[in-house]
């Protein structure tokens, strides 16, 4: 097990290398850079030049990558070109946000999502398990930005009941800060309840049509037991799968939904430092939502075996 | 000396401003307001909508509003400019000229102390200008500050400019967004030292800043908020919710199509300002077909300008007469005709010129102005009537001022306002704009360059006027500025908000909002 980490780790390292030269060229064959992304119409060529010089945009584009290689193995993220601020500092105000903003919208959406989901499988075919199909259906289908915009009619400018933007203020309670955060981790949370609960739907489904299940039930197990007892612990890979795939959605995937709340999260300085081509910002960003993805892969890999007993120990060739 | 002169123009700017600054806000009236006496408390939350990560307090980095509305609480210029265009005094008391507008004497307000406590002192003014000059300067000030050939303090609190070439409109220059006095010697800018009527307390590029009242403010009857936020935000939409329930106090860039929505609502009144922000199409004048004066006035007499003003702007705004001034400029001359949609003769002066089948590409993309491509999609039906086929290149947001503009013959465009009327003629309708690399549609006319440069140099107003007036006149009639639009400012605010006549420099009450404002 411990091997698998390990090694699943090492290809890690790797994958972040070669995403980190894959961002940082595809950020050069962008037309322009942060001179001229920043001087907008006001670039002038004398202008343009200055700023150049000023941030060594000037030098190669090799020696730049090699120069900030060097500084990640020091565990130095650099400075932002464009406000000269070290992006430790910045990334991680925001990085926080995010992972808050993630964590709460996981917390509503995920049990709700299995529990609706197992429901559904009880109650195969009747009106709840449809009703749950239509309106998961619906819910994926419609655009974030769209229940956005819904929930903060309703819940915000007609009834008053949380506030339309989310607003981060220093040294806020954690009970205003969830208040805060209500609409933008509920329209997240509503897209994600739909893709657990059909996820999890199907894979006990799958598993229902197995020989076992019907030697279970002739034996007569109910049928709450027969899902809670004997479908779902088979089903649990896939669950798991989704759980965490939908949690990686969570801290990369939410640009639209902290633009619609003013929320700061992560998204947000990823698409402001791509248009001002602030490099070593998208680097860094790239870097943590890169991270996240093979983090928390290895994470579903590895709680996939542990669930499964069959997988835990490594066949022996005797 | 010649200050005479110039307190004479400064009240006719008034009368002018009077009449033509706001045309209408709802709410209670803008009369009654102004008496109202000033109260001083609150804290006061602006949204903002052009802000970026990249934001800072170094003056000579100036992109984005909120930019703009940070420096002006927190620091001052020489002379501040006031709604109508009308030039207050700041930190310069008083200025006066000599006969040739060469050699220009600031005297300095004394008793003003920066916020960390140091007094001011010429040396500190010509230490900020200076921050603009030379070849490291990223500033966008720089052109005005070239024109200063030596800067020198003569005793504590006068200071003496010699220009390299007269200009009467050198103390509307020193207003300039960016030639801001901070402390002599400052190397980091973050505190955001200054003399201005707030202090910083908290600054998250991109997302908000924090401001304290300063205590010590030399201004009298300025800065009522007890603490002011800015806060950035992108989306119009959440901007408008946000107001709606209570999480602002006004907002900029109002989206036309929401005016009449906000208008419903009783706690919210929508400012709009007539601005000097105009649109254009500009064609380039050395390059084929536009380098042939018939075939550039066919385009303009090609384009409906109200429809594009009802459809694109909402109405907000009025049609442009292919010249870059409105009337919110003092010097905008009265009475020239409107050139109207005339597809007829735009045929025949195509045929004239022997272009019966005119095909021209418009490249076009969002950066200039939000519903650009809507006006270049109604501008391509407009021309088909008088045979011209305008194709409509849609190119990509980033990188379109760099890559697109002033590079391709026929585009779009926008600019804000200028503070006088010398800086926007010579900065994009003359030779040396061309060298500057702001004249887009690279007229180069002598007769107009030589007004130009004999209008900076004329302290007689009605000499002056009428050199401004024929320069206006002669680029309508022969330029490549297809201006079709003045677009208005349009800022919500809350009913509690209370504030005297508005400017039209920038939105939000020139982007001062926040020291000249009060609540109810």
């Amino acid at each position: 097990m411990l091997r698998l980490i390990l090694q699943r780790l090492g290809f890690g390292v790797l994958t972040l290398f070669a995403i980190s030269l894959l961002v940082f060229f595809a950020v050069l064959l962008l037309p322009g850079d942060l001179a001229e992304a920043m001087l907008g119409q006001s670039a002038t060529p004398e202008a343009v030049a200055a700023y150049r010089a000023e941030l060594g945009l000037d030098r190669p584009a090799v020696v730049r990558y090699v120069e900030w290689m060097q500084g990640i193995l020091r565990g130095d993220l650099g400075t932002s070109l464009a406000n000269q601020r070290p992006i430790g500092t910045l990334v991680s105000e925001r990085l926080g946000n995010t992972v808050v903003l993630a964590l709460l919208a996981a917390a509503i959406a995920m049990p709700i999502g299995l529990l609706l989901g197992v429901l559904s499988t009880i109650r195969r075919g009747g009106w709840f398990d449809r009703t749950a199909t239509i309106t998961s259906l619906a819910a994926i289908s419609l655009p974030e930005f769209f229940i956005a915009y819904g929930l903060v009619a309703i819940l915000s400018v007609q009834l008053g009941w949380f506030p339309a933007a989310s607003f981060v203020k220093s040294g806020a309670s954690l009970l205003e800060t969830l208040h805060g955060l209500a609409l933008p981790a509920l329209t997240l949370a509503l897209t994600i309840i739909a893709y657990v609960l059909r996820m999890t739907r199907a894979a006990i489904v799958n598993v229902l049509a197995s020989p076992y299940i019907e030697m279970a039930r002739l034996k007569g197990v109910s049928p709450l037991n027969l899902i809670l007892r004997h479908a779902l612990p088979n089903a649990a890979s896939p669950i798991i799968n989704v759980v965490i795939l939908n949690l990686a959605y969570l801290v990369v995937g939410v640009v639209v939904v902290e633009v619609v709340f003013v929320y700061p999260g992560l998204g947000q300085l990823l698409v402001d430092s791509v248009s001002k081509r602030d490099l070593p910002v998208v680097q860094a960003c790239c870097m943590i939502f890169a991270a996240t993805y093979v983090l928390l892969n290895l994470a579903a890999d590895v709680l996939s075996v542990l669930a499964n007993p069959r997988l835990r120990r490594p066949r022996r060739v005797e | 000396m010649l200050e005479h002169d110039i307190d004479a123009n400064r009240r006719r700017i008034l009368v002018a401003a009077g009449a033509s600054t706001l045309v209408g806000a709802s709410g209670l009236p803008l009369s009654a307001m102004a008496q109202e006496a000033p109260k001083r408390g609150g804290h006061l939350r602006l949204g903002i909508s052009d802000f970026s990560t990249a934001d800072s307090l170094d003056p000579t980095k100036l992109h984005t509003q909120f930019e703009n509305n940070i420096h002006w609480l927190l620091r001052n210029n020489l002379v501040e400019v006031g709604p109508g265009g009308k030039l207050i005094p700041e930190l310069a008391e008083s200025w006066s000229a000599s006969p040739d507008a060469k050699t220009w004497t600031f005297k300095l307000r004394s008793g003003v102390q920066f916020s960390d406590g140091k007094p001011l002192t010429p040396a500190d003014v010509i230490f900020s200008f200076k921050l603009h000059l030379g070849d490291q300067t990223k500033s966008g000030a720089k052109p005005f500050v070239s024109q200063i050939a030596e800067m020198k303090a003569d005793g504590p609190n006068t200071l003496v400019f010699v220009l390299k070439d007269g200009n009467v409109g050198f103390p509307a220059l020193t207003s300039y967004a960016g030639l801001f006095i901070v402390p002599d010697g400052t190397t980091a800018f973050d505190k955001g030292i200054g003399t201005g009527g707030y202090t910083l307390a908290e600054f998250q590029p991109g997302v908000k800043a924090v401001l304290k009242r300063n205590p010590n403010y030399w201004k009298a009857g300025r800065a009522h908020f007890d603490s002011i936020e800015l806060i950035g935000i992108k989306d119009s939409t959440a901007r408008a919710n946000a107001l709606l329930t209570g999480q602002l106090d006004a907002y900029q860039a109002v989206d036309p199509k929401t005016v009449r929505l906000l208008e419903r609502n009783n706690a919210i009144r929508i400012n709009r300002v007539k601005s000097k922000a105009h649109y254009v199409f500009p064609m380039q004048v050395d390059q084929a077909p536009f380098d042939n004066p018939d075939v550039r006035l066919a385009m303009k007499l090609a384009i409906d300008r109200e429809d594009i003003v009802k459809r694109v702007l909402g109405g907000f705004g009025a049609p442009g007469n292919d010249h870059p001034l409105s009337a919110a400029y003092p010097m905008f001359l009265e009475g020239m005709p409107q050139r109207r949609y005339d597809p007829e003769q735009a045929k025949s002066l195509l045929k004239k010129a022997g272009h019966s089948d005119l095909r021209v590409q418009l490249h076009v993309s969002e950066t200039p102005f939000a519903g650009a491509t809507d006006a270049a999609v109604l501008f391509k039906s407009h021309a088909e009537k008088a045979g011209i086929n305008v194709e409509v290149v849609k190119v990509p947001e980033d990188g379109y001022w760099t890559s697109v503009w002033n590079k391709r013959p026929l585009v779009t465009s926008r600019w804000s306002g200028r503070v006088n009327e010398d800086v926007i003629l010579s900065l994009s309708y003359t030779g040396d704009g061309i060298k500057a690399g702001w004249n887009e549609t690279r007229l180069n006319d002598d007769k107009i360059n030589g007004l130009v440069a004999s209008a900076r140099r004329e302290f007689d107003e009605a000499k002056r006027r009428q050199m401004i007036g024929d320069v206006q006149q002669r680029i309508h009639d022969i330029g490549g500025s297809n201006v079709f639009a003045f677009a208005d400012f349009i800022d919500a605010v809350s009913t509690k908000v209370r504030h005297g006549e508005l400017s039209g420099e920038w939105m939000l009450d020139g982007a001062r909002a926040g020291e000249r404002w009060w609540f109810a």
